[in-house]
């Protein structure tokens, strides 16, 4: 397992209110990680500055085997290296189908010119039955997006990161608002991406996280306040302060 | 809708939207019957005059086409885009009042007792254009006003080129929403105050005239011109629909509908969204050039009140009308709303006498059509294009309660896709 | 001993008894110039002139400017002057020229009107001057020497100087002082007293001053083989820097130093009228398209001797190199030109620092404008987030309910204070009307409402123009307002602006008021921050809304007043100002009353800025603003004064 995302000493404050602070945190290729932390810990300042979408103060973001920094490089470039992000709200594309959905995630150019004169290929439809099998929507593919079920959007959302083929996922709150079945579901969606790749779960619900089974980094106002598996972290006294004690 | 659905990948563009298909035959047997009956072919029923009016009308319809690809699609406000259209109709009037000019200057000179040398001749072009505001130079934007290529290159580059920069300015900026139309507002603004100058060299608020002369076709009467004008435009709006229903129903559609959703989205995803915006801008601006470029030999006059913002809002006003999201939407409310307004403040609608006042449609006009515009904005926010669906709807309910019921309906719709 | 003798003057004047005697001697006078008076030359009038003014008779000064007005008329028969009053019948009474009284009538043939000419009156004038200056009346006085300071001249020295010390009005006794010290370093004869009058000249900026200056300094072009010697020459002039080739050879030419060109037209048409047998000097007609070939064809002739000879460019180049162009002082003393360059470079340095001054008044004034039209809509945009395109139309709703106002109430300091409650009322209730009719159900459809709410823009504004017609209407401010705080020559501001400045102010704190330290105010930012907690606690987000957009909307209708005082009401007026109130709250940072200042007063200084550097044209003005906003816009994408975080959405 090598190192495909590093952080370190990464800080960013808006007005004054130190979001992160002096954040360090590395994740190999293929690893599960799980990230708790209360609310304000600064886990979506977090991700966004993976994403590109927050530009840290201080610190380097670091990608790759050749470890690219990140911090240059516009969402999009970001979204091209391999990091794919699943929002906290299901964001698909409600007005489209399902298909349309995971065709625009297919791994393809994504200049304009390429895709005005993109044509639709054997291989891609495959790829999108086989996602759509592995998210659980085959026979939904001609529904409009908008009319899917809470979870079967959440799904979309990772059918869509896994269309991306990304080398790093970041997934906040997949669970939130999801029947225990759904939930269940999900878990194996994450454990089977993560098998090839890393997986970063954001969570707040415990039993959720357990069920991962993978390492969990606790974040607490804007730094790593303890690493480890959940039973080490849950043994952690600062950890039950801040946190778990509430 | 239709061109929303995916077929097969084998069969053409045009049969896998029908809706391509009936709007091309709708505009051929309009066009064959507004020929048939035009003053040109004979019959006369249709004043040379009207004909004028209605292929002005089409080259509307084309940007408002544009403008549907815009923010129908692509969720752009553009408050702007009738500046292109006014540029396309500068470029081509600058050629065809140079070239008309210097047909009548050669004219009066040939008279002369010794040939004129070319500085003679063009300062006679010069003064017979720039007279009215004081000039008789040459600009340096008329540079390559004698060439018909050039000038016709200008009506594609030039609002290309502005669309260019401004969107690339605006877009690199991340302006969005509400700002960018604001934005687009200011930038058409910026544009018409420069153009009323005298010294802008485009003949300040005299604009360009007499573009309806046609250098080169002076044996021709004006209803033969106006035909061919006619033509062109649609000829012109057919390629253009062509052109826009090929790209919002491929995948670059689907791209520029995500971007109006959800543009964050799109942006992660791995789109460069910016590069995306840029293209939808610039193709847009040159589309309303081009149409711009027939409108104007066909009205006569540009002058800078054309690209003055409210231009550019009344084509907002028609593609929302019309229904956004649709092409044929865009079509219909520009036809529509531009044929009425031309009824209204042409002074063909009666006014009505209340007893204690009497309604003048052309005063009162302006007020109906804000109103409405509130009131379909309001109640009726897909526009006369919605009309569309309540047929369509009906007929898709009757299939379900005939022989396939709600599901097959679905998996018909499934199957459509691959 | 002033006012003893001033008290002696007034009676001289006033006193009406012996009319009678003093009748007879002024007319006595007159009669002793009669044929001078009466068919009076610019040559001759002297000495008529100064015995009347010698005689300081009472009735003189009336007289004097009667006889310039040409209203003194003669009786043929006896030679004697009167005043006259036209009648009905062709008959006129005759007045006494001294008291004014009848004393009789004529027949038109009897009476002859007499006709001074123009000189005749210049000389008149400049007696009149020497009373008027010692008028007992201060108005007299100064209208005299307004006239000197309007037209100055060599001549009015000596008067003066003569009328100063007596002068008793403290202010009019400087002016006088001023003036003379003009007129001394215009005019005066030894050279020394004219430096010493232009020296203290440079410390003063008025235009009058100025223009003494130029006075002193006119110069004439003048062209010479070589700079010569023994002139006070300003400098030298280089062709192609200072005068271009045309030019420098035009002068040439009519100094005689050089045979005149050949323009293109001239040799056209010698061309045409030796054309013979479809040739000229030789060159086929066919061929003269060709400028070359024509030069050729005129160089024939000219060779023939038919037409004058081509001036080539070398020649042209030559003769110009062959001379020296110059400006040449008309004054020819070296050390008063001198003197005079550096007050005038003194003046002008300060002049330049008034304009400057002038310029940030002027910028200043238009940033309040601009923030008055901007503020209702920074609360509508800025703290609502809705787009109100008939924010313009609320301005002109605010200004035409002033003009209304004023049609009902005639006095306009009233109907000011009546006009500016009842403006911000009507636009409220206009603007919670649109609230609750329209924006109330596209919140969150920010698009919709930009098109739903422009729907209403036109609308309005077509009524406005049914009810009020096309032209526009005018809203006069009070008396009070009128003219202008005038600081010097350079800087004035007029009191309409400063009032206007006054009324930007006061809304600003009044905003800042009402938002920061009021109930609804915290009831406002509650709903704008977290619309479901605010809920929550209790209050309507319904009816915050729609407080906040009458709000907007009456300080727009306020605005309207303000504007439609020093602009003009048209019903367009609102989409004058729109765009610019958009690029305000825009430029200043969405949802930020400071901002909004800042957007104001970068927007106003943009403008003025841009106005200074090319005053001729105001619309390209707009146009670089329009384009600077644009690039602005690339740099700091949220405005001036931006909200940073989460709290910034995005």
């Amino acid at each position: 397992m090598s190192t495909l995302l590093e952080l370190s000493g990464v800080s960013v404050s808006f007005d004054g209110f130190r979001a992160i602070n002096n954040l360090s945190f590395q994740i190999g290729e293929p690893e599960m990680r799980a990230i708790i932390g209360p609310n304000g810990a600064g886990k979506t300042t977090f991700m966004d500055i993976i994403t590109g979408k927050t530009r840290p103060d201080a610190g380097s973001v670091l990608w790759g085997e050749k470890s690219v920094s990140l911090l240059r490089k516009s969402e999009s470039a970001i979204a091209r290296e391999g990091i794919g992000r699943k929002f906290q709200k299901p964001t698909v594309f409600e007005a489209q189908t399902v298909r349309e959905n995971l065709a625009m995630a297919l791994k393809n150019p994504r200049g304009p010119f390429d895709v005005l004169m993109h044509r639709k290929t054997p291989e891609g439809a495959a790829r999108i039955e086989a996602l759509a099998e592995e998210i659980g929507l085959t026979g939904q593919l001609g529904r409009i997006a908008g009319e899917l079920s809470h979870g079967q959007k959440q799904w979309l959302e990772i059918g869509m990161l896994l269309a991306q083929a990304p080398r790093l996922l970041l997934v906040d709150e997949p669970a939130a608002g999801m029947t225990p079945a759904e939930r269940e579901h999900t878990t194996d969606l994450l454990k089977r991406a993560a098998e090839t790749r890393a997986v970063v779960v954001v969570e707040h619900d415990m039993e959720f996280v357990r069920r991962l089974e993978c390492k969990v980094t606790v974040l607490h106002e804007g730094s790593v306040l303890a690493e480890g598996s959940l039973d080490h972290v849950t043994k952690n006294k600062d950890v039950i302060d801040v946190y778990l004690g509430r | 809708m239709s061109l929303v659905q995916d077929s097969g990948p084998r069969r053409p563009f045009i049969l896998r939207h029908p809706s391509v298909l009936l709007f091309l035959g709708a505009l051929a047997a309009f066009t064959i019957v507004v020929t048939i009956l035009s003053e040109a072919a004979g019959l006369g029923l249709v004043s040379t005059s009207f004909v004028k009016t209605l292929g002005k009308t089409l080259c509307l319809c084309l940007v408002a086409v544009a403008m549907d690809v815009l923010w129908g699609y692509c969720g752009i406000l553009s408050l702007g885009h009738m500046a292109f259209f006014g540029i396309g109709g500068y470029a081509i009037g600058m050629w065809l009042m140079y070239a008309r000019t210097e047909a009548i200057v050669a004219d009066n000179l040939a008279a002369a007792p010794i040939p004129p040398t070319p500085q003679e001749i063009s300062d006679a072009i010069g003064s017979q254009i720039f007279g009215v505001v004081g000039s008789s130079e040459f600009p340096l934007i008329w540079s390559f006003a004698d060439s018909l290529f050039l000038q016709l290159l200008a009506v594609i580059v030039v609002p290309g080129l502005l669309a260019l920069v401004f969107g690339w300015l605006a877009f690199r900026g991340r302006v969005t929403g509400v700002y960018l139309s604001i934005l687009t507002q200011a930038m058409t603004l910026a544009l018409a105050l420069y153009l009323f100058q005298n010294d802008s060299g485009l003949r300040g608020n005299n604009g360009l005239s007499g573009l309806q002369n046609i250098p080169g076709w002076e044996d021709w009467p004006q209803s033969v011109v106006s035909l061919v004008f006619f033509w062109a435009s649609a000829l012109a709006l057919a390629l253009g629909y062509v052109l826009c229903a090929w790209i919002v129903s491929g995948k670059l559609g689907s791209v520029i509908r995500g971007i109006r959703d959800d543009e964050a989205r799109v942006r992660f995803l791995g789109y460069h969204v910016e590069s995306y915006k840029l293209f939808i801008f610039v193709l847009t601006a040159v589309i309303a050039g081009i149409a711009g470029a027939l409108y104007y030999p066909q009205a006569g006059i540009i002058n800078p009140a054309e690209i003055a913002p409210i231009a550019s809002i009344y084509l907002a006003v028609w593609v929302a009308i019309g229904g956004r999201g649709r092409l044929y939407g865009a079509v219909i409310g520009a036809a529509f709303v531009s044929l009425l307004s031309s009824w209204f403040t042409g002074g063909g609608a009666p006014p009505i006498n209340l007893g204690f006042y009497t309604i003048q449609w052309t005063d009162w006009w302006l007020v109906l059509l804000g109103l409405s515009f509130v009131l379909v904005t309001l109640f009726a926010p897909k526009g006369l294009g919605g009309l569309v669906d309540l047929w369509t709807e009906r007929r898709r309910t009757a299939d379900r309660v005939g022989d396939y019921g709600p599901d097959k309906g679905a998996w018909r719709r499934e199957e459509g896709e691959e | 001993m002033i006012r003893a003798f001033l008290l002696a003057l007034f009676l001289l004047v006033s006193a009406p008894i012996g009319a009678q005697a003093q009748q007879s001697d002024l007319q006595s006078i007159l009669q002793d110039y009669q044929e001078i008076v009466a068919s009076p030359s610019r040559r001759t009038v002297g000495p008529m002139l100064e015995a009347l003014a010698a005689s300081g008779l009472p009735g003189t000064l009336g007289f004097l400017e009667a006889f310039q007005n040409r209203d003194v008329w003669v009786r043929g028969a006896d030679g004697l002057f009167f005043y006259v009053i036209e009648r009905d019948d062709d008959q006129f009474t005759l007045l006494d020229i001294a008291t004014g009284e009848e004393v009789g009538t004529a027949d038109k043939s009897e009476i002859e009107q007499i006709r001074p000419n123009g000189g005749v009156r210049r000389e008149i004038g400049s007696a009149l001057v020497q009373f008027q200056l010692s008028d007992p009346d201060i108005e007299r006085r100064q209208a005299a020497v307004d006239a000197i300071a309007r037209d100055l001249s060599a001549d009015q020295i000596g008067p003066l100087s003569g009328a100063i010390d007596n002068e008793a009005d403290p202010d009019l006794k400087a002016r006088k002082e001023m003036l003379l010290g003009m007129l001394i370093a215009g005019f005066g004869d030894v050279p020394e007293e004219r430096i010493t009058a232009i020296e203290t000249l440079a410390d003063r900026s008025s235009v009058e001053a100025r223009a003494v200056l130029n006075q002193i300094l006119r110069s004439s072009s003048e062209v010479a083989a070589d700079l010569p010697e023994g002139e006070n020459i300003a400098g030298e002039r280089i062709v192609g820097v200072d005068l271009s080739r045309e030019e420098a050879y035009l002068e040439l030419v009519d100094a005689g130093l050089a045979p005149q060109r050949i323009s293109a037209d001239a040799l056209r048409a010698a061309l045409v009228e030796n054309l013979a047998d479809g040739a000229v000097g030789g060159v086929p007609v066919d061929e003269l398209g060709d400028p070359a070939r024509r030069v050729d064809a005129y160089q024939a002739l000219a060779e023939a001797g038919q037409v004058a000879p081509f001036v080539t460019e070398d020649e042209i180049t030559a003769a110009l190199a062959a001379h020296t162009f110059y400006d040449v002082y008309a004054e020819a003393d070296a050390s008063v030109t001198r003197a005079a360059e550096e007050a005038l470079a003194a003046i002008e340095t300060r002049v330049a620092m008034g304009q400057a001054v002038d310029l940030g008044l002027d910028a200043l004034s238009l940033a309040s404008i601009y923030f008055l039209a901007a503020i209702g809509l920074a609360v509508t945009f800025g703290v609502m987030g809705v787009i109100n395109m008939a924010h313009g139309e609320f301005i002109m709703m605010g200004a035409y309910t002033g003009y209304v106002v004023q049609l009902v109430i005639p006095d306009y300091t009233l109907s000011l204070v009546v006009a500016l409650p009842l403006a911000f009322a009507v636009t409220f209730a206009a603007g919670v009307a649109m609230e609750r009719l329209v924006i109330r159900w596209l919140y969150h459809r920010p698009l919709e409402t930009l098109l739903a709410t422009f729907g209403i823009s036109i609308a309005l504004q077509q009524l406005a123009k049914n009810i009020f017609g096309t032209q526009a209407r005018p809203l006069t401010s009070p008396g009070w307002l009128d003219g202008a705080r005038v600081v010097n020559d350079v800087v004035q501001i007029s009191y309409i602006r400063i009032a206007i400045f006054v009324l930007a102010l006061m809304f600003l704190v009044l905003i800042l008021f009402i938002l920061n330290r009021t109930r609804l105010g915290l009831e406002v930012r509650a709903v704008t921050q977290n619309p479901g907690m605010a809920a929550s606690m209790g209050i309507n987000p319904d009816r915050i809304n729609m407080l906040t957009f009458g709000l907007g909307s009456g300080v727009a209708g306020i605005a309207g007043v303000a504007i439609g005082l020093y602009a003009k009401v048209t019903s367009e007026m609102g989409s004058d100002y729109i765009v610019q109130s958009f690029m305000t709250v825009v430029v200043g940072g969405v949802g930020n009353v400071w901002g909004t200042l800042a957007g104001a007063a970068l927007i106003g200084s943009f403008q003025k800025g841009i106005e200074w550097l090319n005053p001729s044209n105001t619309l390209a003005a707009q146009t670089y603003m329009i384009i600077i906003i644009i690039i602005f816009i690339q740099f700091r994408p949220r405005g001036i004064i931006a909200l940073k975080g989460r709290a910034a959405g995005g």
